[in-house]
């Protein structure tokens, strides 16, 4: 072929094929019902653990052989995904390109998203005990936070309370009871100071303002005050009150009155526990699984971590801050594909002894066994029994060091909706009196509602 | 008439009235090759530029609320010129763009100018400059939020700072010092690009320019004026626009050092907003009106540009 032919011919092969791929971008698969000639389903399923998680993504696919040996019918096919599972924006990116799998992970704050992106489906009449044989153990709180004008979206597989998690060396180091948590912000302030002396960059304790984690942080120490983001209705904030304006003096306090917070603020998830993994942190407000990603993922030790209950101001909190996760089924999938998503979401999220729940595998991984969490089932049911008994039997973190919380219940607020949208906004407040010795907290706050109800009267 | 084609075989020439279209039919065929290229690019940009671009104009004129898409007229941009941190998110954008012209157009143009005057060492000096560019903005950004931009004594800016008798500062803790230590970072980080652009300008300018300059009795800064500056005009002009075009897409620098909004708003950039409505804020139609306004201004920008350079030609 001569030079100009040759040119010829690739310019040719070049337009065609982008008016092939261009055909095919909009040409919907011929077979989306999930079910081949034989009957057998196939669904996808996304959060298969990543390469770097050897063990975790072992167990994952594990539990894919022993579940699809038990269920010969039923293909599962995992894709990882990445950051989807714990970043909001790549969520978004995925929800508004429609690339989702067909069951798929989100928080408790997204079902508003997922339902105005029009992608989920309404499982409502397909969730039963015969798909789902713990089903009527889950908490009914948690199917609450997933339900929509009577109608079910997704099935909860976590699901977490706040409290004050603090270092025990620390504590100790600075002539602290180790034991005995404060229980009051007061008295936070005070083990902070001392903590802080200590020197070395140590923080009494810490604190976020950025990246939303601030705004996230704000409502659980607002709920301790007795307060509340929303009002009633959902179309107003209600936050600037002296609720409100006791967090922000509490922490206010800390920062420049008695200089036990730290130097460097705007933290986000990962800095505070960067910090907190390097024994620079002395108590801040978490969730149990906060000291599991400080020993995963920032070197810290089990052993130097325990918790207690959220802090009230002069005695026990009045409310915390509970959420948690739980798995969409993306709408147009076919009966059969619903019906084996949730049955792979019962066995691998909801059997006590199986998938996530199952400790005996989990103990000599080091992967963390008697943390008071998730807490999936209802007080009293047999669920809870089972998934309770196995998880003392397999404890490989100290208990004790999580018994102070778990007997000191606080009361559980779920998030406020449009979450999200609110904790960017709330984290201007928290990093204005992180930042700055004269803030000004009652314009801080008045901003921040002035914001607040202009997103909740936009509906976004 | 009889012609002979490539392939040596004869054919009689059409009649007259058909010559024209034969003409145009044979000036398509030949040009075929072209044409073939030119749908392959069409395509590319209409599927890749253009499409993506229209589908946000119209997303910004639309809401999807449970999965049903309405048009809303000019909803969307009332309710995002109404949020309070718009008018924050321009300012903080136009402060930025501001300075950064101030700093990052200024000083590359004058370290252009110091190493062009210098003999020796010429090609070292110059891989130096440039080296910043060449480290991924991200990690440049984290080395400058954690190391430089320390708020304790221990930061580097601090240590310096305090080792000269100055007082400290809080960086990027500080509302006041956000923009300010964005622009330092950014022009660090991008100033070796435009001093190369200004080298190759410089070395362009004929030598007897400066002979005749001297001759005349001209000092160093009167060259600079007089010979430099109208000489480089173009490129100046060129790197100026360039400059306020990707400064006010100011984004990475407020998201990695200040974490997103920064202390009380002060890093928050239109781009950044932008990103805030679109995945945080569950609002993609407010984000695309927001885009909508920013490819406005800056296309505002490129006008008066092309028309002041049309008119100095």
């Amino acid at each position: 072929m001569s030079v100009p032919q040759y040119r010829r011919a690739a310019a040719l092969a070049l337009a065609a094929g982008l008016g092939i791929s261009l055909a095919a971008c909009s040409t919907k698969s011929s077979d989306d019902s999930g079910t081949d000639a034989s009957g057998k389903v196939t669904i996808t399923v996304d959060c298969q653990p990543v390469g770097a998680q050897k063990e975790l993504l072992a167990n994952w696919n594990a539990d894919v052989a022993e579940f699809e040996k038990q269920n010969p019918d039923i293909t599962i096919k995992s894709v990882s995904v990445g950051e989807q599972c714990n970043n909001p924006p790549d969520f978004t990116a995925r929800l508004a390109g429609g690339t989702m799998t067909d069951v798929f992970y989100g928080y408790m704050t997204d079902l508003q998203q997922v339902l105005d992106s029009g992608q989920a489906a309404d499982i409502t009449a397909a969730v039963s005990k015969d798909t789902i044989p713990t089903w009527d153990s889950v908490d009914p709180a948690l199917k609450e936070v997933f339900t929509d004008e009577g109608k079910l979206y997704a099935i909860p597989v976590k699901n977490y309370s706040m409290g004050l998690v603090y270092n025990k060396a620390l504590f100790s180091k600075a002539g602290l009871d180790a034991e005995n948590p404060p229980k009051t912000w007061a008295e936070v302030r005070t083990a902070a100071k001392k903590i802080a002396g200590l020197g070395g960059g140590v923080a009494g304790f810490s604190e976020y303002s950025a990246g939303n984690t601030g705004g996230w942080h704000f409502t659980a120490e607002l709920y301790s005050q007795g307060g509340r983001v929303l009002s009633e209705d959902g179309k107003k904030a209600a936050f600037n009150d002296a609720a409100g304006k006791q967090v922000l003096q509490n922490l206010k306090d800390m920062r420049y009155g008695d200089n036990s917070m730290g130097s460097r603020q705007l933290l986000q998830w990962g800095d505070l526990l960067t910090n907190a993994g390097a024994g620079k942190v002395g108590m801040f407000i978490g969730a149990p699984d906060a000291t599991q990603a400080i020993v995963s993922q920032f070197q810290g030790k089990y052993s130097d971590w325990a918790m207690g209950p959220m802090p009230g101001q002069d005695g026990p909190a009045k409310g915390t801050l509970g959420g948690g996760e739980g798995y969409f089924f993306k709408k147009g999938l076919s009966d059969a594909q619903i019906k084996a998503g949730l049955k792979w979401i019962a066995y691998q999220k909801l059997t006590p002894g199986k998938g996530q729940l199952d400790y005996v595998r989990a103990k000599p991984q080091n992967y963390p066994v008697g943390l008071p969490q998730p807490l999936l089932f209802a007080n009293g049911t047999e669920a809870q029994k089972q998934e309770l008994e196995l998880r003392k039997a397999n404890a490989n973190v100290d208990t004790a060091n999580f018994k102070v919380f778990e007997d000191n219940p606080v009361q559980i607020v779920g998030e406020p909706r449009n979450a999200q949208a609110i904790y960017a906004v709330l984290d201007s407040a928290m990093s204005g009196v992180l930042t700055n010795p004269d803030a000004n907290i009652d314009a801080l706050l008045k901003t921040a509602e002035e914001k607040v109800n202009q997103l909740q009267a936009a509906g976004s | 008439m009889a012609i002979m084609t490539a392939s040596g075989v004869t054919r009689t020439a059409p009649p007259a009235p058909v010559k024209a279209r034969g003409k145009a039919a044979r000036r398509w065929k030949d040009n075929l090759t072209g044409h073939a290229f030119l749908i392959g690019a069409v395509l590319c940009f209409a599927l890749f530029m253009w499409f993506p671009m229209i589908r946000g104009i119209v997303m910004s004129f639309q809401r999807t609320r449970r999965g049903e898409t309405t048009w809303v007229g000019w909803d969307n941009y009332t309710r995002i010129v109404a949020d309070p941190s718009f008018w924050i998110a321009w300012k903080n954008t136009f402060l930025f763009t501001i300075l950064a012209l101030v700093l990052g157009y200024a000083l590359p143009f004058f370290v252009a100018i110091l190493l062009n005057e210098f003999r020796h060492a010429k090609g070292y000096l110059r891989v130096l400059v440039y080296l910043p560019v060449m480290l991924p903005p991200a990690s440049a950004l984290f080395l400058f939020k954690y190391y430089a931009y320390d708020p304790s004594e221990a930061g580097l800016f601090n240590a310096i700072l305090k080792a000269l008798h100055l007082p400290t500062s809080e960086w990027m803790q500080s509302p006041t010092m956000t923009i300010p230590a964005m622009v330092i970072a950014s022009t660090w980080m991008n100033m070796g690009s435009a001093v190369l652009i200004y080298l190759a300008s410089l070395q362009n300018i004929p030598g007897e320019l400066y002979e005749a300059a001297e001759l005349d009795g001209a000092g160093v800064w009167r060259r600079i004026w007089n010979v430099t500056i109208p000489q480089t005009r173009l490129i100046l002009a060129l790197l100026a626009m360039l400059q306020i075009v990707a400064t006010m897409q100011l984004f990475i620098e407020p998201l990695i050092l200040a974490n997103g909004a920064g202390t009380q708003d002060s890093a928050t950039s239109v781009a950044y907003l932008i990103y805030q409505h679109g995945f945080f804020q569950n609002d993609l139609n407010g984000a695309a009106a927001l885009g909508v306004i920013m490819l406005v201004v800056l296309a505002a920008f490129s006008a008066v540009y092309v028309r002041l350079t049309t008119k100095q030609d």
